[in-house]
């Protein structure tokens, strides 16, 4: 007894074949319309923004007038943002998901404290800068600064870290911590020695998108009140500056024609930085990742 | 082939009297490693082992067979405390190493494991050079000294039989290696934490015929120097490389005594249902 009726197979087949055929059709759609939004997008910008990108663009601060407008002040202070993110960040973030994936039990507490983890990524930014404006700005009297701006960032894209870390933690095999338990070494020579080494690829790369993420985000800075021009470099952790996207959000909303076209420019270097980021990361990723 | 054959007859020929030497010397009273009293380990409510009652002695090769799930590899890691891992673990009764219970609070659990070292079932090398996986135990103990640990590295792969094929390439990555090579190097690699006891749990079961040869013939000579005690799910194996052998069934120690008596004159019927291959 036979329970595949070969005929009954044959007659499906057509039918199966073409169902088949159009969802790789909608799928390749799908990605194909990304990529042409995409596409759209960089042109656009290119077009526009290309004929205002030279020396005087970077070495200028911003101005009323939009031939004299230069990112100098935006781009240093982008830097110095991400200088104090960077570690304070990775620190926290790093070390807390040390904590949970190799010291903690687990039980209810920590299951509690990985769920809002997961939360905390899902709040919106602007909240963070609510906080920000509380905690660093007002009760800290840290006021417009770049320790305050910095400080506030790394609380956005902390969740994020803790989560990529904890992953990459938690994709070192279970049999290599066994061999350095297994000749007496204790949990902090096992981390260091043997978690640790494995996991930063993939931390670095978690961190680093994280970091791009922060350098892109304009709202909390807007609520802590950071000023959208500057004439001058910041001295100190503790002096006023500006950012790209709140540079670039400035020149956009300005009625002046020529206006669109810096602001094109500028965003062609917050890209830039952006995609030198990622290229990076992805670098870190290939170059020192380890299979088992 | 006739090689082979000629090889096997010898071995029989030696093997009976090597035995009884051995034997000799147990009654001569060795020194107990490991005495296990009354010892009771659950995974949260599954009670994993029952009662166990068994004393390991000092320089025996001692193998635990058994079918699959019934607690050898569970006791083994209770030896080093490796199922302290698994965090739902439970334990009671004693185990004692030398004499003091290693469950007591005052047991720091890095120091026992200095002392038993373990082989696990997959070869599992750091992803680091052949030097650094030997030298990773030593240097956790403390001993930075590059000559030092040059000659410990030389001294733990010769004895684990495996200098003269990685000699030329220490600086080599681990992974690199054979399956079997990899196991060789994991065995040097307890060995450089000079223990006194060494665990393996199933240590051949991921390599070929001859890769196991080479362990076995390895377990062999490293008995003068070291207590052994290898779960094997490979009878054939408890019988050729043992002195002493433990027969576990659902997480009770059925029958536990001389390895040719195990496998000549079994006392239990289920030892003897298990050896011929009637269930397990």
């Amino acid at each position: 007894m036979k329970y595949i009726d070969d005929t009954v197979v044959m007659k499906r087949m057509k039918s199966r074949l073409q169902i088949n055929k159009f969802w790789k059709a909608i799928f390749f759609i799908a990605t194909s319309l990304a990529l042409f939004a995409l596409v759209i997008l960089l042109v656009r910008i290119l077009s526009q923004g290309t004929g205002y990108l030279n020396w005087d663009f970077f070495s200028n601060f911003g101005s009323r007038f939009a031939e004299k407008a230069g990112i100098k002040a935006a781009l240093i202070g982008s830097i110095y943002l991400m200088l104090v993110i960077a570690p304070v960040s990775m620190i926290l973030g790093v070390g807390t998901a040390i904590y949970l994936e190799e010291y903690a039990k687990k039980n209810k507490f920590t299951d509690f404290i990985q769920m809002n983890i997961s939360n905390l990524a899902g709040v919106p930014s602007i909240v963070f800068g609510l906080l920000g404006l509380t905690i660093f700005a007002r009760m800290l009297f840290l006021g417009k600064s770049i320790l305050a701006a910095g400080l506030t960032m790394s609380l956005l894209i902390l969740p994020v870290i803790i989560v990529a870390a904890q992953e990459a933690i938690r994709a070192v095999p279970k049999e290599q911590r066994e061999a350095s338990y297994g000749m007496g070494a204790t949990k902090w020579q096992t981390i260091t020695r043997v978690v640790l080494p494995a996991a930063i690829p993939g931390i670095l790369t978690g961190s680093i998108l994280a970091l791009s993420r922060a350098v892109g985000e304009t709202a909390p800075l807007v609520v802590l009140g950071i000023p959208v021009i500057l004439q001058f470099l910041p001295d100190s952790l503790l002096s006023e500056f500006t950012t790209l996207p709140l540079q670039i959000y400035d020149w956009a909303k300005r009625p002046q024609e020529e206006f669109q076209y810096v602001a094109a420019a500028g965003i062609i270097v917050l890209m830039a930085l952006l995609v030198i980021m990622n290229s990076i990361a992805i670098f870190i990723r290939n170059k020192f990742q380890k299979r088992y | 082939m006739v090689d082979l054959m000629i090889k096997n007859s010898d071995e029989t020929k030696v093997k009976s009297p090597k035995q009884a030497v051995s034997k000799l010397k147990n009654t001569i009273e060795k020194k107990t490693v490991f005495g296990t009293k009354n010892f009771n380990l659950w995974y949260g409510s599954h009670h994993a082992l029952k009662d166990i009652q068994l004393d390991i002695k000092e320089n025996d090769v001692t193998a635990i067979i058994g079918p699959s799930g019934c607690g050898k590899s569970t006791y083994i890691k209770a030896l080093n405390r490796m199922v302290e891992l698994v965090p739902i673990v439970k334990t009671s009764g004693e185990i004692n190493y030398r004499g003091r219970n290693i469950f007591e609070s005052s047991y720091e659990v890095e120091e026992l494991r200095t002392k038993v070292g373990m082989v696990f079932q997959k070869p599992n090398p750091f992803p680091k050079s052949i030097y650094d996986n030997i030298a990773y135990g030593p240097r956790i103990h403390g001993i930075k000294n590059k000559k030092i640990l040059d000659e410990i590295v030389e001294k733990s792969l010769r004895g684990a039989a495996i200098w003269d094929e990685v000699k030329d390439r220490l600086n080599q990555n681990a992974y690199g290696l054979s399956g079997g090579q990899q196991q060789r190097i994991c065995i040097a690699r307890c060995l450089a934490i000079e223990p006194d006891v060494i665990l393996m749990d199933e240590p051949t079961s991921a390599l070929d015929p001859i890769s196991t040869l080479k362990v076995e013939e390895l377990v062999q000579e490293l008995k003068d120097n070291y207590s052994i005690i290898i779960v094997t799910h490979n009878m054939q194996q408890a019988a050729r490389i043992s002195d002493k052998t433990a027969f576990f069934l659902n997480g009770e120690v059925v029958e536990f005594d001389y390895t040719d008596k195990i496998f000549s004159t079994p006392r239990d019927g289920r030892t003897e249902d298990y050896i011929s291959g009637r269930f397990g």
